[in-house]
């Protein structure tokens, strides 16, 4: 009976989804039980609910190591190797924010029981994205995500910077989902059908790009360029990083960048690739472009989340470098991105634990100025910024480094020498301006003496980034196997 | 082509003109009118009216709506549903009894919430 | 029959009309509302598809397409109200509290 329409193993393969999805459902009823001092209890439900996910996505990947994508509810869902990894790397995600947001929310006043709820439903969206063979799927799980972005970007209702930046925030994200769709309305039109293996088929099939392919393309791109930030739809991420939580800055720089480039991926991959010649072309011109901006906009900045928000925007510039060497046939370019994901989520997600706890009672801290004289106060944790800047600039033995590295080689390998140059060159513009907040906390002296605002979750969370840094950066071995047996599915 | 759109070009044209025609004749007839401060007012021979007409009004209704939009459109999936009850059978009962289910547990969030509430 | 290529030129101009009001209009209910345009822009597109390449995705596609803008309209209304209640005002250019 069932079985006439999907295989039972379908749902099998969403359980991580759907857990995720009921312990959202869950944390929003639960909130009513709870006193107002014991908040903290959703946040332990979430992190339960994000265990669960992680377990069995760590039991499904040995399951498809070395076998063919697992593809589901009639050929919509897909599973594989590289969905598998880019899902923990976001549940990794989503729980290191939720141990960030405990004692954030409290200090805000704002520690409801909606603000973990959305976090886990945002992250269902990005699950989908990331496993979505499908236009409609994708179409869907990409607004999941987005629209639980906006409301956690506007999540301080009072505040004047939070409201600003989520009506910013929805209305150019909104704009992007139009002009995305609209590309999808044209791949159907080639395609007749919203599947991708069947898209890439058709456009095997035309003769040349016509004007309706191109346009279709560019379009889609568009769409997706605005949701990883590259220039030149990158103007709301300065805004959106500045007037949101930091909480939600830390995720909305981590999470969504994974899983948009999961998505990107996959569409240019698995429908896209008849025309590889065509978006080469279309992200060398926007990674060079990114990269520059990035760059050279993170030098003046004063806030320390418009400061990340312009650096992200130059990850971003190198991460796309990688899809110009995929498009040569490159497996090492996309192996290059997932590692560079990887490790851009802990050192980022570690950056912000500091910015962090750098909010005290009466006082914002968002300003790098704010960071000065934290090796007087707090050792500790400015040698684990210092570790993070480090690695951020892309320097040995940290994990940046191994990032970087992956992505000039492949480039090298593709014959790409001068975005290779470009890149090494603006590596060094970013060691600079990472250098300037080093500067801060070594050599000036505290502005305030408010104690910090440590706590457990910021302790745990801080422990995770710094271990996996380091250790992605001493020994990354494994990490490099694991990332090389995720791209492979696209490659057979 | 123009044969077929001939007599639609005829029409439009004669349904422009014929009122503009009309009102171009009453020009002759009508007395010339001169405003005055009573000849503007929305209700000429009623109560005179104290403020703007597009006058703002209170954000709850904006919540309503919005509650509205919501549980309204999401019944665009019973539609096709009920439409092919009989071909997905319990497949589609269960399917459908999971979407309503989360719908009802948003419904209960935001009745204890006090959303629906006229405050 | 009405060939394909009328339905796509209707879906492009409502397309570009959304979009130039989305660049030139001032006040964020009005750009909102040029962003479903475009919205429904597409929902033309993906009829006319489907009716001309005789399957039925693109009108699910739509389906979804409409719920997903409904769910938008809901988020972008309530952010909107928020903003107003901070600000007493809707025009973008009030939008300024953090400089370029």
């Amino acid at each position: 009976m069932w079985n006439a329409f999907f295989h039972r193993a379908d749902y099998l393969a969403i359980k991580p989804e759907v857990l995720l999805t009921m312990f959202g459902l869950a944390v929003l009823l639960f909130d009513f039980l709870l006193e107002k001092r014991d908040k903290y209890l959703n946040a332990v439900l979430a992190l339960i609910g994000l265990g669960f996910a992680a377990v069995q996505l760590g039991m499904f990947w040995p399951l498809l190591v070395g076998q063919l994508p697992y593809s589901g509810f009639g050929g919509t869902f897909t599973l594989d190797t590289f969905a598998v990894l880019a899902k923990l790397i976001i549940v990794l995600a989503t729980a290191i924010v939720v141990l960030l947001s405990m004692k954030y929310l409290e200090i805000e006043g704002a520690h409801l029981g909606e603000y973990y709820a959305l976090l886990l439903l945002s992250a269902v969206g990005m699950m989908f994205l990331v496993s979505g063979s499908d236009l409609i799927v994708l179409f869907i799980a990409l607004e999941l995500m987005a629209l639980c972005e906006y409301v956690l970007t506007g999540f301080l209702r009072v505040n004047r910077k939070s409201n600003e930046a989520a009506v910013k925030f929805f209305l150019l994200g909104a704009f992007s989902s139009g002009l995305l769709l609209y590309g999808m309305s044209l791949l159907y039109g080639i395609g007749g059908s919203t599947k991708l293996s069947i898209i890439a088929q058709r456009l095997a099939e035309r003769p040349s790009p016509d004007p309706l392919s191109w346009v279709a393309m560019i379009t889609l791109l568009a769409g997706i360029f605005f949701k990883i930030a590259a220039v030149p739809f990158h103007q709301w991420t300065p805004d959106v990083y500045e007037g949101a939580p930091t909480s939600i800055t830390a995720f909305i720089s981590v999470a969504p960048k994974v899983a948009s480039f999961a998505f990107f991926i996959r569409i240019l991959i698995a429908a896209l690739w008849p025309m590889r010649a065509e978006w080469q072309v279309l992200t060398i011109g926007v990674s060079i472009a990114t990269m520059t901006l990035g760059n050279l906009a993170a030098i003046t900045q004063t806030n320390i989340k418009r400061f990340f928000g312009y650096s992200t925007i130059s990850h971003v510039g190198y991460l796309l470098l990688g899809l110009v060497a995929a498009a040569d046939g490159n497996r090492e370019g996309l192996t290059a991105i997932v590692i560079y994901l990887l490790v851009y989520a802990f050192m980022n997600l570690g950056a912000f634990s500091v910015v962090i706890v750098m909010r005290r009672k009466d006082l914002i801290g968002d300003e790098i100025d704010d960071l000065a004289g934290l090796m007087a106060r707090a050792p500790g944790l400015a040698i684990l910024m210092l570790i993070f800047l480090l690695s951020l600039a892309g320097i040995p033995p940290t994990a940046g480094f191994i990032g970087k590295y992956f992505i000039f080689l492949s480039l090298i390998e593709t014959g790409h020498y001068y975005l290779a140059v470009l890149a090494v060159v603006y590596a060094v513009v970013a060691l600079y301006y990472y250098f300037r907040i080093v500067v801060a906390m070594f050599m000036k002296k505290a502005p305030d003496t408010v104690p910090l605002a440590t706590g457990p979750g910021v302790t745990v969370a801080l422990g995770v980034a710094v271990a996996m840094t380091l250790l992605i950066g001493i020994y990354p071995q494994p990490f490099i196997m694991m990332a090389r047996e995720a791209v492979r599915p696209f490659f057979s | 082509m123009l044969n077929q759109y001939g007599p639609i070009v005829i029409f439009a044209v004669i349904a422009a003109a014929f009122p503009v025609a009309l009102l171009w004749l009453a020009k002759f007839v009508r007395p010339s009118f001169k405003p005055t401060p009573e000849k503007v007012m929305p209700y000429e021979c009623g109560i005179t009216p104290e403020s703007d007409a597009r006058g703002r009004y209170t954000v709850r209704f904006y919540v309503i709506a919005i509650l509205f939009v919501i549980f309204d459109v999401e019944t665009v999936y019973l539609y096709p549903w009920a439409v092919q009850y009989q071909a997905l059978g319990l497949f589609g009962l269960v399917e459908m009894l999971v979407f309503l289910g989360i719908l009802i547990i948003g419904y209960i969030w935001l009745w204890k919430r006090g959303a629906l509430e006229w405050i | 029959m009405v060939p394909l290529s009328h339905y796509l030129a209707l879906s492009v101009i409502l397309f570009v009309l959304g979009a130039a009001g989305f660049i030139l209009r001032r006040n964020v209910i009005s750009v909102f509302m040029c962003i479903e345009l475009m919205l429904n822009a597409v929902n033309v597109a993906f009829m006319a598809f489907s009716r001309f390449l005789g399957t039925l995705d693109g009108q699910l596609f739509v389906f979804f397409v409409i719920v997903v803008a409904a769910a938008e309209a809901a988020v972008g209304l309530a952010i909107i109200i928020a903003v107003y209640r901070n600000r007493e005002s809707l025009n973008i250019e009030d939008l300024d509290s953090m400089k370029m």
